[in-house]
This record gives structure tokens, C-alpha cells and sequence, in this order.
């Protein structure tokens, strides 16, 4: 009990130790928040305007109105869902070869730089942009959704499917050639195994993506859900909007859960 | 120091029973039934039985981690079985814990893990923004050096080895300045030699603040080595209650059952021949 | 072994009264399946081909194919129109790239705020009542992740008109749903002794959640926030084509006058941003873990 001991204590600064950066830091953020926030314009009257049409959409929103526009919804609702589907199907198809070329360990250095630019340019342009340039290029309808919706799924499907198989167990894969298996047999039999059941729940998880896109792709053109919705919204129709996002909200949480059902069922 | 030791006891079980409720029917497996015993000041009682016998429910139960279905716990005048919340806090403070497998929090400092056994003394903001009173933190440093860690405080608790991460674990406790301890698996993870450095250890502290301390422990040898009491249970009933040197081989059958209780023997016997072997071994390398 | 398992199923075949000691007849014939579950793959692959076929047949009922047919020449119209992309165009797109860049930031900001209480409300762990709180909860989670932030932009351009403020909240609105979800699960897969431990030592409700989980789940909180101001980025890129500020409303107007040399100026300035974000969040994320 002789000894001293301090009486204050301090929690060491966990991620910049130096005191002079982490005011610098702090400073620096706090300086681009004020710019930030004084960039931004707002219109109060209409903002105050906005609150009571707020008020009119959460109305709509727990008032929809599912018949006025029926018609409209049923054929932008087949839309969406059959192109949904067939994206899904073609992009899963196209993005098991460029997967399978994308992967170091499998594909030989120029195949792989291919697949990989591929990939990249997919994955970096949105629904949206690809969208624009497809109906400007195939025409308004489902058509362009489906090329949009397929283009943007094999980004999606054939990098994580190439990452998947850069990081299979080296060894069973060894194993297999060390049995004197061509490349096919190869695939066949020490890939295919191993990432398939990632496949199908990659799949499973892109469809449910490209649903929601598709309600998406409609606002510049391309069909679907999205379409219907625009017009909605532009009429100031609040209760046909509200009475849209709800299937929405409905079909995007069967599909989750039905594809998560489906997964564990085929695992 | 005779006086303290056999004076009131500080905890008494009386009638204690745990049932869980299974998901299906009304009843449900019994974890432990009709449980009672008294802990006097100072005294470490090694709570022994095979796996599944209640000895983690029964150190729960003390302080309510796991509610009990029936009968009582006394901690010196307060019953704690059926006290409100604000109530069961404060009773807990006085209640300090030592977990298998440690239970720091592992990305919080070493420092922030022994003050946190302050939690229930001080309010939220003071403990929010880490400014705990100035007693508390000189407490915490002195703790801190009694386990051997004192240059240890501003890192974090998942950068320290096994053995030092229970040390801070035994800080913690003691930090609630309690009045009882309970100890669940101190040495689970730990090898041989730091299991009875940390068995020592808590030991040692008991005695100085004539602690008493209720340790649940699996290794009998180690219970029998370092402990002044011991109950046995099987399927949540207390089987054998009485000082270690009166654990005969029928009492340890009586708890473990034949085959578990012959099958640990060889273990350990092996485990202490391999011992042995590896010190003769490394003495001739010396040599 | 019992045909339980589909992988090992035991093909041989011991002759009905012979005794164990004699050898065994090894079946020549090995299957990975059993028939009945290849029975039940080739069904369901089959059902697929056909649900595909009829969805084709549908979606396409009334595709113009004529345009279809053009679309070489359009696509090559297009492209020499875009082509070279217009330089002199980048200074003016400096101003709505900021507006881009605050709109990302400030409704990623905005949308983890609203998200943390949303997720200590909605993991199992921590929710005050999992019968009435969790799933109020887990449908905001649910309505914030289905509609997509353009159609939240959409939505607030026609509430409050259009501009940065729109854009903000919409990405806020979004943000709520993808961080409340990922940081739900994260509280919930902490670990419990850690938890129990603190509660040990009688501190009340909001200090366990303090010492207990919030360190727990601060590594993951961070990188997802990291994580959605990088999706926030590229996706308020494109929010402009509905009216809600940014870059995307020059987009919007280029691609209305029929400017495509100034198209593909923006499309190169926001896949450069995009690039630009998505490696910032990499580096935060690796300096995190």
C-alpha cells in the first residue's frame, strides 16, 4: 500500500495516436461538413409544400389504391417479372465461361485479362446508364430491360464466381490433376463441387437483385414495374404509387425468402 | 483469523432448484434440485462433477444470470432470489465473477475491462466518456499490478496471451470489491503450468481479503491441490460435501460415475508420466 | 448406410441366406444419385427451360423486332456521335461532381444515424420486445431495401421539388435498410459470454450495451458505413436523371439535347469516380480489419 498510483487515466486514441494529426483530422472534417451542408440549397416554402404532400403519399401508402390503375400495373408487374427471370437465366449462362476465364488458377493469362475487362466494365456502368444507351439503341420496352438486366447480372455472377474459384482448396484440385485429368476433367470434377452450391445461391441472390432493378430501369424506358411507377408518381397519383411500391415491397420479400429457402433446400 | 473464518456465512443456498423450460411440454430438463449449502468468509469451495451436472447453472444462479425456479440464495442479510432490477444490479456488484475462456471484452483496453467491473457503482455518462473516479482508477492500477500487469493497461485485452488475459479477468472481479466470488472454469483454456499459476493466484487473493470463492473446476487433482472444500454434484444434486483429503475414490465414483471417474485416473495418470518424462528429458538436455 | 445419404449409397449386393464370411458381390454399376433425386433435378431443370420459354414468349409479345434489327447501325451511329468525348465540357462538370460527392456523403451520414437505432431495435440481443418492436423494425429495414434510391429520389423530387436536398434524403432513406440489416446481424452474432460477462458486474442495460456489444460490432459498423458511401457514390451519380442534383442532372440534359460528345464526357468523369470511391473504401476497410 505504499506505493502511488495515478489517479487519472485516459483511453489511448485507438486510430491516429498523434494528438496534432487527430486535431488536424478533425478539423479537416468538420471544416467539409460546413461546405458541404452550406452547399446545399433549400427551398423552404417548398419543402414545407413537400411535408403535406409527404403527408398525401403516406395516406396513399396506407390507403392504396390497387384498381384504378389495374391494368397498367398488371402489364408493368409481367414485365418486370418475366424479364427478371430470363436476365437471370442468360446472365448465369454467359457468366459461367467468363467466370471460369477470370479466374488466375484456371485460365491462361490473356483469356483472363479478357474476362476480367469484361467484368470490370459491367460492373462499373449501371442499370440506369446501360439502360439508356440500350433503348437508344433497341428501342422503348422489355426488350432493352432484358439486354440491361443480363449485361449487368454477368458482372456480378462472373466475379464473384471467379473470386470463388481463385480460392477452392488448391490441394483437392491437385489432387484431381495428379490423376492425370485433363483440363474438362478438371473442372468437372475438382471446380465444379466445390462452387456450385455458391452458384445457384449467387443466382438465387441476383435474381432478387434484378427485380428490384427492373422496377428501376422503367423510369428511362426500358420496361417494366418502373414505368407504371414513374407515371404514378408524375400524376401525382399517390395512391396508385403506394399501392405499387407495396407489390414491390411484397414480391422482393417472397423472393428473398423463397430464395433463401431454396438455398438451404438444395444444400 | 479462526474467528472470521467460522463466523456467519456469507452466502447460504437453501432448497435451490433450476428447471428449463423445455420448448414442448410444461416440464423440462432439471439442471439442478434442491441445492443447499453455506460458504463461510474465506473459504474456496471446488464445485466438482462431470460435464452437464449443473455446476455452470448453479454459479449462474447465484447472481441470476440464470433465474433459479425455486428456493433461496442469502447473501449475508439479502435474500437475491426475487429482487427487482435496480435491486439485482447493485446485489451483483457485490458478487464478482471469473469466466472460462476469460469473457474480456476483447477490443476494449485492459484498463477499460478493469474499470468495467466499476459499472455497477458508477453513473452511465461517467462510465460513457471513461472519466471514472479518481479512487476507482487507483484501485484499477493496483489491481492491476497485484496480477502482474501494471505495464500492461493502455493495450488491448485481445493483444495478452492466455494466461494474462484471466489475470485481468481476476482484476475485473475484484475491481467490484466484492464479497463473494464465483469462478466458472478459470483454467479451461489454459495449459497445465499457467492453470496452476492462475489457481494460485486467486487463491492467494482469497486469503488476503478472506474471500470466499465458490470455483468451478473439472480438474479434481487441481481442485484438490488448491481448494479447502469440496462438493461434488451429479445431475444437479449435491453428492459429496466435505474437505478434499476425505474425497476417496468411492466419492469420486459416487460423482463421476465408474467408467468417467477410472477413464480421468488414466489421464491424468498419463498426463503427469508425460510430465515427468518431459521434465527428465529437458534436465538431461540442460545437463 | 442408408440411402439417406445420396452421395454414399452402399450398391452391394450379398445374395439372400449367404453367410458373412463368404466374399462379396461388388454391384459394377455406381451412381452419384440416387434415381429418385435425379428424377426430382431433371424435372426441376426442365420446368426451368419451359418457365424461361414462356417468359421470353411473353416479355416479347410486343418487342418491335424491326428495331432490333437496326440496332448495328444505330449502335454504330451512336457511337461515332460520342466519340471524340468533348474536354472542353470538364470544367462545367466540376460543381455538379461536388453536389455528387455531398449527396453521398451527407445521406450516407444521415442514413447510418437513423440506421443504428433501427438495428439495436431489430437484433434479437438487444430489442426491447421481440414481439411488437423487431418486426416494426425489420419492415422499415424491409421497405427502405426494396425501393431503390432512384425511385426514393423520384418520390422526394415530387414532395419537396427538385435538388441536392432530394438526393440527400433519398439516399438517406435507402441507406437505413442496408446498414440497419448488416449491423442487426452483426449485434447479433456477438459474443454472448463477452455480454454476460459485463452483466456480471451489475451494470445496468445501457452500459452492457456500451462495453459489451458496442465495441463488439464497431469494427463492422465501420466498414459498413465505408461500404454504403461507396455504393451511395456511384448511385447518386445517376439520381440527377429524376431531378435530385449532381452529376446526373447534366446527364440528364446532354442526353435530352442530344449532346452525346458531352455524354461521354460525364460517362468517363463518373466511372472515374466511381473507381475513385470504390478504391478509398478498399484502403478504409483494409486499414480497419
Amino acid at each position: 500500500m505504499t506505493t502511488a498510483y495515478p489517479r487519472r487515466w485516459r483511453r489511448p486514441p485507438q486510430i491516429v495516436p498523434d494528438r496534432r494529426w487527430r486535431i488536424g483530422l478533425q478539423l479537416l472534417i468538420l471544416a467539409y461538413l460546413v461546405l458541404a451542408v452550406g452547399s446545399v440549397e433549400v427551398d423552404w416554402t417548398r419543402v414545407a409544400e413537400g411535408l403535406v404532400r409527404g403527408q398525401r403519399f403516406a395516406m396513399g401508402f396506407l390507403q392504396p389504391d390497387f384498381t384504378s390503375r389495374w391494368t397498367d400495373i398488371r402489364q408493368g408487374l409481367i414485365e418486370s417479372l418475366t424479364m427478371t427471370l430470363t436476365a437471370t437465366v442468360v446472365g448465369v449462362l454467359i457468366s459461367v465461361p467468363i467466370g471460369i476465364g477470370a479466374a488466375r488458377n484456371l485460365a491462361p493469362p490473356p483469356v483472363y485479362l479478357v474476362c476480367r475487362s469484361i467484368v470490370a466494365v459491367s460492373r462499373s456502368l449501371q442499370e440506369i446508364i446501360i439502360a439508356i444507351f440500350l433503348v437508344a439503341m433497341f428501342g422503348f420496352g422489355p426488350f432493352a430491360g432484358f439486354l440491361t438486366l443480363s449485361f449487368a447480372s454477368i458482372g456480378f455472377i462472373a466475379k464473384l464466381l471467379a473470386d470463388d474459384i481463385e480460392e477452392i482448396d488448391a490441394s483437392q484440385a491437385e489432387a484431381i490433376r495428379a490423376t492425370g485429368a485433363s483440363w474438362w476433367q478438371l473442372v468437372h470434377y475438382a471446380i465444379q463441387p466445390q462452387v456450385m452450391p455458391r452458384l445457384i445461391g449467387l443466382s438465387l441472390y441476383r435474381l432478387d437483385i434484378n427485380f428490384r432493378e427492373s422496377s428501376v430501369i422503367g423510369i428511362v424506358g426500358a420496361g417494366g414495374i418502373g414505368a407504371t411507377l414513374n407515371t404514378a408518381i408524375d400524376r401525382y397519383e399517390y395512391d396508385s404509387a403506394g399501392a405499387i411500391l407495396l407489390i414491390i415491397i411484397a414480391i422482393v420479400m417472397v423472393v428473398e425468402y423463397s430464395s433463401s429457402y431454396l438455398r438451404k433446400f438444395l444444400q | 483469523m479462526s474467528a472470521f473464518a467460522s463466523g456467519a456465512p456469507v452466502l447460504e443456498l437453501h432448497h435451490l432448484s433450476k428447471t428449463y423450460r423445455s420448448k414442448t411440454g410444461a416440464t423440462g430438463d432439471t439442471a439442478l434440485s434442491d441445492v443447499s449449502f453455506r460458504v463461510p468468509r474465506g473459504e474456496v469451495v471446488g464445485l466438482i462433477g462431470p460435464s452437464g451436472a449443473g455446476k455452470s447453472t448453479l454459479i449462474r444462479c447465484i447472481n441470476r444470470l440464470v433465474e433459479p425456479t425455486q428456493g433461496e440464495i442469502r447473501l449475508g442479510d439479502t435474500n437475491l432470489v426475487g429482487l427487482g432490477t435496480g435491486e439485482l444490479r447493485r446485489q451483483r456488484r457485490r458478487i464478482g465473477m471469473i469466466f472460462q475462456e476469460y469473457a474480456l471484452v476483447e477490443r476494449l483496453t485492459v484498463m477499460e475491462n478493469v474499470l468495467s467491473g466499476r459499472l455497477g457503482y458508477v453513473p452511465f455518462w461517467r462510465s460513457f466518456t471513461r472519466r471514472f473516479p479518481g479512487q476507482d482508477i487507483e484501485r484499477a492500477y493496483r489491481l492491476l499490478d497485484r496480477v502482474g500487469l501494471l505495464d500492461q493497461a493502455d493495450k488491448r485485452a485481445d493483444a495478452l496471451s492466455g494466461g494474462q488475459r484471466q489475470r485481468v479477468g481476476i482484476a475485473r472481479a475484484l475491481a467490484q470489491e466484492p464479497e463473494l466470488l464465483l469462478v466458472d472454469e478459470p483454467t479451461a483454456s489454459l495449459d497445465p503450468k499457467t492453470s496452476r499459476q492462475i489457481m494460485r493466484l486467486i487463491t492467494e487473493i482469497c486469503a488476503e481479503h478472506l474471500l470466499p470463492a465458490i470455483v468451478n473446476i473439472h480438474d479434481v487433482p487441481l481442485a484438490q491441490q488448491f481448494t479447502s472444500r469440496i462438493i461434488g454434484l451429479r445431475s444437479g444434486k449435491v453428492v459429496f460435501d466435505g474437505s478434499p483429503a476425505s474425497l476417496s475414490d468411492a466419492a469420486l465414483t459416487e460423482i463421476y460415475g465408474a467408467e468417467d471417474w477410472t477413464a480421468m485416473q488414466q489421464e491424468h495418470e498419463q498426463d503427469e508420466a508425460a510430465d515427468a518424462d518431459a521434465r527428465l528429458r529437458l534436465a538431461g538436455v540442460v545437463k | 448406410m442408408s440411402d439417406a445419404n445420396p452421395f454414399y449409397r452402399e450398391t452391394s449386393h450379398r445374395k439372400p441366406g449367404s453367410r458373412p464370411g463368404e466374399p462379396r458381390h461388388y454391384s459394377q454399376i455406381w451412381t452419384f444419385r440416387t434415381p429418385h433425386t435425379r428424377l426430382a433435378m431433371w424435372v426441376g431443370w426442365l420446368a426451368l427451360v419451359a418457365l424461361f420459354v414462356y417468359c421470353w414468349q411473353v416479355m416479347n409479345a410486343n418487342t418491335m423486332w424491326v428495331f432490333v434489327n437496326d440496332t448495328p447501325s444505330q449502335a454504330a451511329d451512336l457511337g461515332s456521335r460520342m466519340l471524340p468525348p468533348s474536354l472542353g465540357y470538364l470544367p462545367e462538370l466540376l460543381p455538379p461532381l461536388w453536389d455528387t460527392l455531398n449527396i453521398a456523403t451527407l445521406g450516407t451520414l444521415g442514413g447510418v444515424i437513423m440506421a443504428v437505432p433501427v438495428a439495436f431495435l431489430a437484433a434479437r440481443n438487444t430489442t426491447p420486445s421481440i414481439a411488437f418492436v423487431r418486426p416494426i423494425a425489420l419492415f422499415i429495414i424491409v421497405t427502405s431495401r426494396s425501393i431503390n434510391s432512384l425511385i426514393w429520389a423520384l418520390l422526394l423530387v415530387a414532395m419537396i421539388g427538385p435538388g441536392i436536398l432530394a438526393g440527400i434524403v433519398a439516399i438517406a432513406l435507402r441507406s437505413i435498410g442496408f446498414v440497419g440489416k448488416l449491423l442487426y446481424e452483426a449485434i447479433e452474432e456477438t459474443d454472448a459470454r463477452q455480454i454476460e460477462a459485463v452483466t456480471a458486474t451489475g451494470a445496468g442495460r445501457a452500459q452492457v450495451l456500451n462495453y459489451g456489444i458496442v465495441p463488439q460490432v464497431m469494427p463492422a459498423f465501420w466498414g459498413i458505413s465505408v461500404f454504403r458511401w461507396d455504393i451511395n457514390i456511384r448511385e447518386s451519380t445517376i439520381l440527377g436523371l429524376v431531378g435530385a442534383g449532381g452529376i446526373g442532372l447534366k446527364l440528364q440534359a446532354s442526353i435530352n439535347t442530344l449532346a452525346w460528345p458531352q455524354v461521354s464526357t460525364i460517362l468517363i468523369v463518373i466511372l472515374a469516380t466511381v473507381i475513385f470511391s470504390e478504391w478509398v473504401s478498399a484502403r478504409v476497410r483494409h486499414a480497419i480489419l
